[in-house]
């Protein structure tokens, strides 16, 4: 039921060791941070890993690593980034975020959430532990397509230790995504209708509802390829009636809308800060729920355009899908500017990633385009406009969107302001960086660059571009250094942040930075979207006379 | 200017001037797998959808991005502004809905017309099946009874239709990897190869030239070194180049080249588990590719070398330092052998 105080925690702060704490924590807020902590860790590995792959890449000839270490590094660059930094970073925000935003206690099952992030660690270190062994880390790319991810050709234990770490995963995420479902339905403070629910509230229940139904395909998928190569399973091989093309369907049925997975929490994310910073209420909040629910919706009816090349599709129907799916984005495209039309921005940190963002994004979304077209897919397709294209949607969509949340939620969640000096400089170097390494990359594919490849000779014409690729990526290292600084040093020495340093409308900004254990002493009536703005201007007209 | 951000304004133009310089130079290159600058009917078609939908593209980007930008100067803080307050509006929202929809809906109809013509099968084409195998091409010239392997020979203005497939038996027990083929300047674009399913592509030369393509689907450790090459060259050079290729080979060699058949042949040498030397569309084994009329042939071993004396002595010492996870594994043979291997090789006229 909904409660605004959970009676039997009031007042009562128990007080025990910082490390103690967090292992046994079923605290929201602290799995929160755990989760924000570890998902950032595989993130800087993760990142790490394209680092060594575009030094490798910035000059024709092979001069850091062999093939073999070239192809583990991008198959677990991938892996980590989709499977250890972006979702779990959606789940971050949204363990921290949806009970404050709803102006709950806690989640629904406080222990199932500790599993659910322990299981998630568990995960990603089984997944990387590859690494440790003899034969290395899976090969295979994230895809992991068949034959070439069966036990012939890659032998490997990391192999299955990848599929391991990706059903562990695949677990974690289901049972995190059924206590969020439970948490925004049943634990919703009274008032808070699912009208006047934060759009990010809104875009959590559509990932929670993706998840649920897409991670379990997954599993499915990976179990029979398990079986495949250890227990002389044939579900993929064709010489006794198995299908390699069965695999792509299993896998980008979740593939796809994992897609949307890793957006969508990030969608939620802007669409809370751009009108804070425009002051404004958002613009057509209907129109943003309908659309988070169609773009959901369709996101299942898309998989097979991942799959042009293999002719066993029906190319016009999953084109014309593909294409609608731009439709819902564009609604929340124009309602972000519309939100900040005729307000009063602030650039402020959380502002300007949110508008890196938006620039960013739209560029992946309109290289989308492209790509839902049978015709120009056959010719780019795993060229690197795909890198490109994918890069512009998730880095420059989802990367910005998360350092945008960061830079909003970190007063909040550590009681401190970051510094906005740091905070711009980390801005502008990203997006600089940003846009060197993967703007070529569209040029490249065009041209002809294949992706996955180690190595390309002097004759193709590619040297230039990728050098260039390759100095963005260090940029972007030094953006990141930039941040990781900026993160310690704020928490330590940053600016006391107060209650609300943002003047936001959401009741996480109603409590104090951090929050108490039990979250709220007590709630504001909420009887719009935006409750504290609501007082605050109830308040001052009360002051006024 | 402000003396404390004339290092910044450096700085930046600094790396301005870097990137500019770079970008300049990556015009310049010549590019042989370019996209974007189709050689035959085919791969015209989808450069012709990708120029429509770029000035489209183009527009609603820059239409955009302008009121992003408009939006952040116009409207940004300041002093005495106040922010309206407005919820929505209905209208504004469906009319903005229905545009991108139209815009798209009008896309689709090129769309769908280049990919009903492209599935459509020329008539009177030559017809050629490629098997993928890791990490080589087979190329069966099925109507004119012969197969050869890494280099593809096509006559000039002719289409050209491939049927693409990939064994689901690799003749060690398994299922071949997924490849696809793709010359950017002459086909539809590329296409999967699949082990057990039968692909189809079509290619159009307008000139005679050396096109360079490469296998587009990740297939193991030497995925960057499968290339392909295709010649187009003149119907009467085809049909004399066709006519060699399906003689059979020669037989009578003397000197090294008689002791590098002799080797070839026998049990120790082993190169006759996995090599045909026969053109003949049924030639097994086919493990490996088929080496009859190999000396005609400029590039070896996924089109990825150049066929001469040094590089084909360095491929026989260690096949997989060459190119990684080759199913050829290093016999370690002598330098004599090599010397005779190669000299047999050059033989294969």
């Amino acid at each position: 039921m909904a409660t605004v105080d959970s009676p039997a925690d009031f007042g009562i702060e128990r007080r025990r060791s910082g490390l103690v704490d967090y292992i046994t924590t079923t605290d929201h807020k602290k799995i929160g941070i755990l989760y924000l902590y570890t998902a950032v860790a595989f993130f800087l590995v993760a990142g790490a890993l394209a680092l060594v792959m575009r030094a490798e890449l910035a000059a024709p000839g092979l001069q850091v690593v062999d093939n073999q270490t070239y192809n583990e590094l991008f198959t677990m660059h991938g892996t980590a980034m989709m499977f250890f930094f972006v979702v779990p970073l959606a789940l971050a925000f949204a363990n921290y975020f949806v009970p404050l935003h709803i102006g709950a206690p806690d989640v629904a099952f406080p222990r199932l959430n500790a599993l659910t992030y322990w299981m998630f660690v568990l995960a990603g270190l089984t997944a990387f532990s590859g690494f440790a062994t003899s034969g290395g880390a899976a090969p295979f790319g994230w895809t992991g397509y068949v034959p070439l991810s069966e036990s012939t050709y890659s032998p490997s234990v990391g192999a299955d230790l990848w599929i391991m770490g990706l059903l562990l995963s695949g677990v974690s995420g289901t049972l995190g995504a059924v206590n969020f479902m439970a948490t925004i339905f049943g634990m919703r403070a009274p008032g808070m209708t699912m009208f006047r629910l934060p759009i990010f509230v809104w875009n959590i229940i559509v990932t929670s509802a993706l998840i649920m139904f897409t991670f379990p395909v997954l599993t499915a998928a990976l179990s029979m390829l398990f079986i495949d190569r250890n227990m002389g399973g044939h579900f993929f091989d064709p010489k006794v009636g198995g299908d390699p093309i069965l695999w792509q369907h299993l896998f980008w049925f979740f593939g796809h809308p994992e897609v949307y997975i890793a957006i969508l929490p990030f969608f939620g994310v802007v669409t809370e800060i751009i009108p804070v910073f425009s002051r404004k209420p958002l613009f057509g909040y209907r129109g943003f729920v309908f659309a988070t629910l169609l773009i959901g919706a369709y996101s299942f009816s898309v998989w097979a355009h991942h799959m042009f090349t293999t002719g066993a599709v029906d190319g016009p129907f999953f084109s014309a899908t593909s294409m609608l799916i731009a439709v819902p984005t564009g609604i929340k495209f124009f309602n972000w500017i519309a939100t900040m039309w005729r307000g009063k921005i602030r650039l402020r940190t959380p502002m300007l990633f949110c508008m890196g963002f938006l620039f960013m994004f739209l560029m992946g979304g309109i290289t989308g385009v492209f790509l839902a077209s049978p015709p120009i897919d056959f010719a780019v397709h795993d060229t690197y406009y795909v890198v490109g294209h994918m890069h512009y949607v998730l880095f420059g969509g989802s990367v910005f969107a998360i350092f945008a949340g960061i830079y909003y939620w970190a007063p909040k969640m550590f009681g401190r302001m970051m510094n906005e000096r740091l905070g711009k400089v980390h801005f502008w170097l990203m997006l600089l960086g940003f846009n060197v390494t993967f703007f070529p990359m569209f040029q490249l594919g065009l041209n002809g660059m294949v992706r996955r490849i180690a190595d390309y000779p002097a004759e193709t014409g590619f040297a230039p571009m990728n050098l260039l690729a390759s100095i963005g990526s260090a940029i972007i290292g030094l953006s990141v250094l930039v941040f990781v600084y900026n993160f310690f040093m704020s928490k330590r020495r940053g600016m006391p942040a107060g209650n609300d340093p943002w003047e936001g409308y959401t009741l996480e900004w109603a409590t104090t930075s951090p929050p108490p254990h039990h979250n709220f002493t007590r709630l504001p009536p909420i009887r719009s979207q935006q409750p504290v703005f609501d007082e605050t201007q109830q308040a001052q007209r009360e002051s006024r006379g | 200017m402000n003396p404390s951000t004339s290092p910044k304004r450096r700085a930046v133009l600094g790396v301005l001037v870097v990137v500019l310089a770079i970008a300049a130079s990556a015009c310049s290159e010549v590019k042989p797998q370019d996209a974007l600058d189709p050689a035959g009917p085919y791969a015209r078609q989808s450069d012709d959808l990708w120029n429509l939908t770029f000035v489209l593209a183009t527009v609603v980007f820059v239409i955009v991005e302008a009121a992003l930008v408009f939006a952040m100067v116009k409207f940004r803080h300041k002093p005495g502004r106040t922010a309206a307050q407005f919820h929505g509006n209905t209208k504004l929202e469906i009319l903005l809905t229905a545009i991108p929809a139209l815009i798209l809906a009008g896309l689709a109809i090129p769309t769908v017309r280049t990919i009903f013509d492209l599935a459509r099968k020329p008539s009177d084409a030559l017809q050629i099946t490629v098997v993928g195998h890791q990490f080589w091409w087979e190329y069966q010239y099925t109507d004119l009874g012969f197969k050869t392997a890494n280099e593809l020979y096509i006559p000039v203005d002719k289409d050209v239709e491939l049927t693409l497939t990939g064994a689901t038996d690799n003749g060690l027990g398994d299922p071949e990897v997924i490849h696809n083929f793709w010359i950017p300047r002459i086909s539809a674009g590329g296409q999967d190869i699949l082990p057990g399913h039968a692909n189809f592509l079509k290619l159009h030369a307008d000139e005679e030239d050396t096109y360079l393509g490469q296998c587009k689907e990740y297939c193991g450790l030497s995925h960057a070194n499968m290339k392909i090459v295709a010649y187009a060259v003149a119907e009467d050079d085809f049909n004399q180049w066709a006519e060699e290729q399906a003689a059979p080979p020669e037989d009578n060699f003397t000197g090294d080249a008689a002791e590098g058949q002799k080797l070839f042949t026998s049990q120790e040498g082993e190169c006759a588990n996995c090599h045909a030397v026969d053109p003949g569309l049924e030639a097994q084994p086919n493990v490996g590719p088929n080496l009859a009329h190999f000396a005609s042939r400029e590039t070896f071993a996924g089109a990825a070398f150049e066929n001469n004396t040094e590089e084909l002595s360095n491929w026989l010492r260690d096949p997989p330092a060459m190119k990684p996870g080759s199913r050829m594994p290093d016999y370690g043979l002598s330098e004599d052998q090599i010397q005779d291997l190669v000299a047999y090789l050059q033989s294969l006229k």
